[in-house]
């Protein structure tokens, strides 16, 4: 139950999204530093964190949906490139953070004198420079999801197999990265930032420039994803979706196909990875968990598989449903979201953008049975 | 020095003397045993005064005596609680009441009264003396009339081929019953022989004895022994060192094996319901882990009932919790398959995020219900314990029992889906649901029992891992990737596969595990099958059939 995609870039629900998004970035922040604090319309420094927050899972649910909605994969690991995103953003902090660290080491991070070590691992090495780090962040998740997709898509692993292998893989990387040898930190992971580019990390205006970005990234992303999707790529993509097999009679390269939105995807995740780090002042391993990844799933399939924007909506609102009610009432928070799931998957297959749909009185489209999504047998 | 035992059986029989003898007798065994008494009175009295050279001699000569009123002595004595009466120069076993001493006249270990701690002086050890009591003792306890002592002290002259304690070893062989522990103390001997400076050919034959242990520490104490002899002696020490590590290599491998199949077969457990869920239903239960940890807690409350209202039965609540967990995971299982699954066949992927937010659900309930901690579930006494095999290797009674178990739940399963009417109806459903109905099966009444199936067979899997895991909210979690895995490696939708998937994971993982950790282990382990899936995208033992997917 999957709407066409729409031939033009945006569609009229993108437009909104967009400029909603872009309001949101500048306003946010606006209200947050340049109003006092005793002003009704006074955004807390609390509250931007957790926006900015939300904006990086929105991030990431547009590129779940990106890869799930369009090309029929279920990532169960994309978890995994957010991390790695992270990581990379948390390397280039560490090394920013200079003698300021608790054991003063102008070159190695406080873990490392911690465990002894004497040198910089050569995979540390570069993440001094920003330049680098930015290319990092997306060369390392692209480079997994490269990797992972090359053999995958080349072998034919599809549906149900595919989804246990990259649930698998997002693991094997939270155990190893549980290992104090990987030389990242271990349990506790990557935190105690000072500053980024020079600015510290902490103060309000360096945590407004970074909820500005992250609505930006969003709002790039979107347009990418879009880009994609509307092009003759994003078809290819919807039909190998729909029918794989029938798509590689045609004569379509499909693990081509896939590779390449399986990249660009990882990519994004990592961007969103990156931004969220600063944002939050640590990343440790349990952004691994098989149980994140699936989350994110849920988000976007709260929020309408195969639309972006809902996608993105679908984890601002899960999420910002999560913070409300873990506070209001930690008991209840776990039925909501089990509830909310199953809900969601009997009652709304083309969750809240659905609604939506429905809501503006827009022709209802017609789904052919034949043309269900079988990403699974 | 204890009396002979014969004494008693040469009473002479008949005749009008032979009271006479009798009493005669008697009195002759009196005043042997009162002598020998005094005697170790003596002795012990000796402990008493001089330094710590002479006192070291008195220990010597106490220890020697094999006298069994020594060890409490010798126990006091390292422990500081051996003490002299300044009057008499007589020693005590005290034990301090404020400023007074309870006394315990250490010949007979019958009470003294009490005294002012004044009236005393405190025996005085020093390490050196210690040292060389500690080791005394294990001659001495060699001689206890309690087994498990003699054992004991038989294992730690082997441990450490104590040259000084030969002659209480020959003593003890000679009076040996056990034909276990005397080929143990003759081991024993051996080693301390090894040590000794008796001639060559005895310590050759000790070797030859030795050769037959399998233990780390022997080999150790012969390579010991090797670096300090030398010509024919080293070499046989050397060889004989070199075929027990050997064979220690060997069942270092069977250890591996075992611990590896014991591993498995809670994989085995924990994914053969997903087999029945995922495998042949093609359902994606994410809540597969919950109902394992339903399972726990149904042992859990069972037992809770049985120790409340039926303690009597208490050994076998393990029992009485198997049918338990298989119904309440089992009807949990076909209230979600009616409530929730059915209308999700053939949406996988939707199939996943319901009983994703199901588990959740369920995890939050039980910790509504019984709260976050771990729930303490005990073992019954028969699965305590482990079971002793040659080589040092010991399989720990529970994993043996889960092991068994497993098959038992494997074949049992195995044995329903190929000989009932319920499999049959099964097999016919997954495998061409129209067709089942055209003839005459009620397809939905079949998934449902299916469905309630795997699940409660999950729940059994619950009751096994209460004896090796803790039962908390989170026991499902922990091993939901793991039977994924399982049986995506296996191949989904045979039961075979399954079996081979978990034992073969069970095993490659213990094995790996000395070379790389459990961490790095597993690891390697998850990319293995990641590449594994590629080589084979449809697991191990792939369904032959000419459909083609989407």
């Amino acid at each position: 139950m999957i709407n066409p995609p729409t031939t033009t870039l945006l569609g009229r629900g993108g437009q909104i999204f967009l400029g909603v998004v872009l309001a949101v970035g500048v306003i946010v922040p606006a209200l947050n530093l340049f109003l006092p604090a005793t002003s009704a319309l006074h955004v807390p420094d609390y509250l931007v964190t957790l926006l900015g927050k939300y904006l990086c899972y929105a991030v990431l649910a547009l590129a779940v949906d990106l890869v799930w909605g369009f090309a029929g994969i279920l990532s169960l690991g994309h978890g995994a490139f957010f991390a790695l995103g992270g990581y990379v953003m948390g390397m280039y902090m560490m090394r920013q953070i200079g003698t300021r660290g608790v054991y003063g080491n102008p070159d190695l991070p406080d873990f490392m004198v911690f465990l002894n070590w004497k040198e910089l691992p050569w995979y540390w090495q570069g993440f001094e420079y920003f330049p680098f780090a930015l290319v990092m962040i997306l060369f390392v998740p692209g480079l997994l999801a490269f990797v992972f997709g090359f053999l995958a898509f080349r072998s034919r692993v599809t549906g149900v197999y595919l989804s246990i292998i990259t649930q698998a893989m997002t693991f094997a990387l939270l155990l190893a990265f549980f290992r104090n040898d990987m030389g990242f930190g271990g349990n506790n992971g990557l935190t105690d930032f000072k500053d980024i580019l020079g600015f510290a990390v902490q103060a309000p205006s360096t945590r407004g420039v970074l909820f500005l970005l992250s609505a930006l990234a969003l709002a790039l992303c979107f347009v990418i994803a879009r880009k994609i999707v509307a092009s003759k790529l994003g078809r290819v993509l919807v039909s190998i979706r729909d029918a794989e097999s029938r798509t590689r009679f045609l004569g379509y390269r499909v693990e081509h196909y896939k590779l390449f939105v399986f990249v660009v995807s990882a990519m994004m995740a990592g961007v969103a990875g990156a931004l969220y780090v600063p944002q939050v002042g640590i990343i440790n391993p349990s952004e691994f968990s098989p149980e994140n990844s699936i989350e994110t799933v849920i988000w976007t399939a709260f929020g309408g598989r195969g639309t972006l924007w809902g996608a993105a909506l679908g984890a601002v609102v899960v999420n910002a449903a999560k913070s409300w009610l873990t506070g209001v009432m930690p008991d209840a928070w776990l039925f909501m979201l089990g509830g909310l799931f199953i809900v969601v998957t009997l009652f709304m297959p083309k969750g809240l953008a659905g609604l939506f749909a429905g809501w503006r009185k827009s022709p209802p489209v017609k789904s052919d049975p034949n043309l269900l999504p079988q990403a699974a047998e | 020095m204890r009396p002979p035992p014969t004494c008693w059986g040469s009473t002479p029989k008949g005749g009008g003397g032979r009271w006479a003898v009798l009493s005669l007798l008697l009195a002759i065994f009196f005043l042997t045993v009162s002598a020998l008494a005094q005697d170790v009175g003596v002795l012990i009295n000796a402990l008493g005064p001089g330094d710590f050279k002479q006192r070291e001699a008195a220990v010597t000569a106490l220890v020697a005596s094999g006298s069994e009123a020594s060890v409490p002595v010798l126990e006091a004595l390292v422990a500081g609680n051996l003490f002299i009466r300044k009057s008499d120069q007589k020693v005590f076993i005290t034990v301090a009441k404020g400023d007074q001493l309870a006394l315990t006249d250490p010949v007979g270990m019958a009470s003294a009264g009490d005294g002012p701690k004044s009236d005393f002086e405190k025996v005085k050890v020093n390490n050196a003396l210690r040292k060389s009591i500690q080791k005394a003792m294990g001659g001495l306890t060699l001689f206890s009339p309690d087994i498990a002592v003699r054992r004991k002290a038989a294992a730690n002259i082997l441990k450490s081929g104590d040259a000084a304690a030969l002659p209480s070893l020959e003593k003890a062989i000679a009076a040996e019953k056990d034909l276990t522990l005397l080929a143990m103390l003759k081991q024993a001997a051996a080693a301390a022989t090894l040590m000794s400076d008796r001639p060559e050919a005895e310590k050759l034959a000790a070797i030859d004895i030795l050769k037959s242990r399998t233990d780390r520490d022997t080999s150790a104490l012969l390579t010991a022994f090797a670096a300090t002899a030398d010509g024919g002696l080293k070499a046989a020490a050397e060889a004989a060192a070199q075929s027990i590590e050997s064979g220690q290599a060997k069942w270092a491998a069977i250890q591996n094996i075992w611990y590896g199949l014991s591993l498995g077969s809670v994989l085995l457990l924990a994914a053969i319901g997903l087999a029945i869920t995922f495998g042949v239903m093609g359902v994606i239960n994410m809540a597969h882990g919950e109902m394992v940890m339903l399972g726990a807690y149904a042992t859990y409350v069972v037992q809770g009932a049985l120790a409340a209202y039926a303690p009597s039965v208490m050994p076998v609540s393990l029992l009485l919790a198997i049918p338990a967990a298989f119904l309440v995971s089992g009807g949990v299982g076909v209230a979600m398959e009616r409530g929730i699954i059915r209308f999700l066949y053939g949406r996988p992927l939707e199939t996943l995020l319901a009983t994703w937010g199901l588990s959740l659900i369920l995890q939050q309930a039980v910790r509504t219900i019984f709260g976050p901690t771990n729930k303490e579930v005990t073992q019954p006494s028969w699965m305590n314990g482990s079971i002793e095999i040659a080589g040092g290797l010991a399989l720990t009674t529970n994993r043996v029992v889960i092991l068994f178990f497993a098959l038992a739940v494997f074949f049992g399963l195995m044995l329903l889906m190929r000989k009932t009417s319920m499999g049959l109806q099964m097999r016919a459903v997954t495998q061409n649901r129209p067709m089942a109905n055209a003839m005459g099966i009620r397809s939905s009444w079949v998934d449902a029992l299916t469905f309630g199936l795997g699940s409660g067979i999950a729940g059994l899997a619950g009751v096994a891992l209460t004896q090796i895991d803790n039962v908390s909210p989170n026991l499902g979690q922990s091993y939901i990737i793991d039977s994924f895995l399982v049986v995506v490696f296996g191949g989904v939708g045979n039961l075979w596969g399954t079996l081979a998937g978990a034992l073969t994971l069970g095993v490659t993982n213990k094995f790996l595990e000395p070379f790389a950790g459990a961490v790095l282990g597993k690891i390697i382990i998850l990319v293995a099958v990641i590449l594994f899936i590629q080589k084979r995208p449809r697991g191990l033992f792939a369904l032959r059939g000419r459909w083609v997917d989407a």
